[in-house]
């Protein structure tokens, strides 16, 4: 029974993949952490953890030992199903969505069961990202709400409008590569450029898609400057207040799992996958070539995360009027505006090289505006030297 | 009262051009500055178990009672020091001095410091008459038990040889014989700047103060 031994085959492959994925995104995360605390020490002029093991590297596993070993408070008066639901759905959609992110070159398989994706061949791949990676704000939505705290409630509030509002220009703006592509199959999206070599890469037809999608995605991972759901300053922490031990740390590991995953996406939709000139391109033939191509992709990858992690320290968080002015005036007329612009150079067969022009216009378009407007806005209020005359 | 209004000055809202209306240039930067503190490989931080830190001259830390140039113990069992002591924290108690001691009336039979009642602000050492008790620099004592950081007299002598020769301490008084107090042979008349009758004083009981040891009150 031939049919019977490739099912069975099938299935223990794909729970191989699964178990070395997720295993290997946990340990991942738990040194990215380490990167992110060496990194904004490092940004702040201190040293970062240096004391657990050498320069530090054992850190990571003592967070993890003290996440499993601290006491786990549930509080009184709280739903306590929710309670303990909402961090595991944080972390299960965030992981669920790696399932179909290719992290390798797909299709250039050394040995039969290394596919360098989970699930390959899911045609509607963007589609199926987005859909389950929005469902991971009902993690945060239900923990602010079964903690029975106005801060958390708060949090979970702010989390969810902004996340609904960050899902259309994160959409819309993919929309464009979709259109280009003609598919939304993120494999075949990562061949496609790179058979088409580096100016290929979809960053060059679509710059300002590609800047909506990062600053979407970050808002969308609720990462700084678009933090607001766990602002101290007026949310003593937000969503995960009242939460400790490893339930908070499965908030935490949802967090990165889901920037690990936009960056992925940032770099597999706009730049190039594993491609890069003169070192992995789809004639590199030498041997071990799909490890060069993973280790590119990931370096990629690395590179978008080191970027989150210094916007972090440089930019300060937004203040809630202006994340969803940001989101509403200005991300989804400009993604629009991006997905009209494809579409009528599809349509009439344009040369798609007026893309990255209209991506400029648009982009000058909106400085314009934002300009004027801010400016008829300052005109309007009253000088300071007459708000000194009338006080007297 | 009112500020002047040419006190006062009034900053008006700067202008927004289009590079601050598209926030990237202020974007990136910001990204140089804080890149540019990654790569300049300098960090404020001291290593502190290795690295100790530069205290300032006049830091506050636990006590010495200091000896004589016989090596016995200076203080002279006057309580001031626990008078002044707004933690109570310290508990004397005075003997009689022994017979070989022809220029001493009392010295501390017991003298226990509580450090972790202590609150380091150096009235004690501005008290003492005789400069018997000293704050020095030390600030990382540690101990397991609250009773351990109760410290008696053998061990305040003993951090008085400790720190007997570090230049550091002592940080404000000076070595003499007995102290200041001890050395004078004429006292200085003192009395009050006005006269204050005996209707107009507060205290209205004629009994010298008690000092009290810390525990419950014996008297009830």
């Amino acid at each position: 029974m031939p049919e019977i031994s490739q099912n069975l085959f099938e299935i223990i492959v794909t729970f191989l993949t699964i178990t070395l994925v997720v295993n290997a995104i946990l340990g991942i995360c738990s040194y990215l952490i380490m990167l992110e605390r060496k990194l904004s020490a490092w940004m702040q002029d201190r040293v970062g953890p240096n004391r657990t093991g050498p320069w530090g590297l054992l850190q990571p596993i003592a967070d993890g030992a003290k996440f499993l070993l601290k006491e786990e408070v549930i509080p009184d008066h709280c739903n306590k199903v929710l309670f303990v639901i909402a961090p595991t759905i944080s972390v299960f959609t965030t992981l669920l969505a790696f399932a179909i992110v290719p992290y390798g070159p797909v299709g250039e398989m050394p040995i039969e069961w290394l596919r360098f994706i989970i699930a390959p061949n899911v045609d509607i791949g963007m589609v199926f990202i987005f859909a389950v990676t929005s469902l991971a704000v009902y993690g945060i939505i239900l923990g602010g709400w079964a903690s029975n705290n106005k801060y958390s409630a708060l949090g979970s509030l702010r989390a969810s409008a902004q996340v609904v509002s960050y899902e259309i220009p994160l959409g819309l703006s993919v929309v464009g590569i979709a259109l280009l592509a003609g598919t939304l199959n993120l494999e075949k999206i990562m061949a496609q450029q790179a058979t088409a070599g580096f100016w290929g890469w979809n960053f060059w037809l679509q710059p300002l898609a590609c800047l909506i999608f990062f600053t979407s995605a970050l808002a969308e991972s609720n990462r700084l400057p678009f933090d607001l759901s766990e602002c101290e300053q007026e949310l003593v922490g937000g969503f995960h207040t009242e939460y400790s031990a490893l339930k908070f740390g499965l908030f935490f590991l949802g967090e990165y799992t889901h920037v690990i995953t936009s960056a992925f996406l940032l770099v597999i939709l706009f730049f190039g996958g594993w491609q890069l000139p003169w070192i992995a391109t789809p004639e590199s033939s030498f041997a071990l070539a799909w490890l060069v191509k993973m280790l590119v992709l990931m370096t990629k990858v690395l590179l978008v995360i080191v970027v989150v992690m210094l916007l972090r320290w440089t930019i300060p968080r937004f203040r809630f009027d202006q994340l969803m002015g940001l989101a509403w005036k200005v991300l989804i007329p400009l993604s629009i505006a991006n997905m009209v612009a494809v579409m009528f150079v599809r349509q009439f067969n344009w040369n798609p090289w007026w893309l990255p022009a209209i991506s400029l216009a648009l982009f000058i378009a909106a400085g314009v505006i934002g300009a004027t407007t801010t400016r008829s806005e300052i005109s309007r209020r009253p000088l300071a030297t007459a708000k000194l005359a009338s006080a007297h | 009262m009112i500020n002047q209004s040419t006190d006062v000055t009034w900053v008006e809202e700067p202008e927004i051009g289009f590079w601050e209306a598209t926030f990237l240039p202020a974007i990136i930067s910001g990204i140089k500055t804080t890149l540019g503190h990654v790569g300049n490989g300098k960090t404020v931080t001291q290593q502190y178990p290795e690295v100790k830190p530069n205290l300032p001259l006049h830091y506050r830390g636990i006590h010495r009672l200091n000896r004589d140039e016989q090596g016995r113990v200076k203080c002279v069992a006057c309580m001031l020091c626990a008078t002044a002591c707004p933690a109570n924290c310290i508990h004397i108690e005075a003997a009689a001095a022994p017979p070989e001691w022809p220029d001493r009336d009392k010295f501390p039979a017991t003298f226990v410091l509580d450090e972790l009642r202590c609150i380091y602000c150096g009235m004690c050492e501005e008290a003492c008459p005789v400069d018997a008790i000293e704050l020095t620099h030390i600030y990382d004592m540690t101990g397991e038990t609250r009773e351990s950081l109760n410290l008696n007299r053998e061990r305040l002598l003993e951090i008085y040889d400790q720190t007997k020769d570090n230049p550091r301490d002592p940080i404000r008084t000076r070595r003499g014989k007995l102290g200041p107090a001890a050395e004078f042979v004429d006292l200085p008349a003192v009395g009050p700047a006005t006269a204050v009758g005996v209707a107009e004083r507060s205290a209205k009981t004629s009994s010298p103060g008690v000092i009290r040891p810390m525990g419950p009150d014996p008297n009830k």
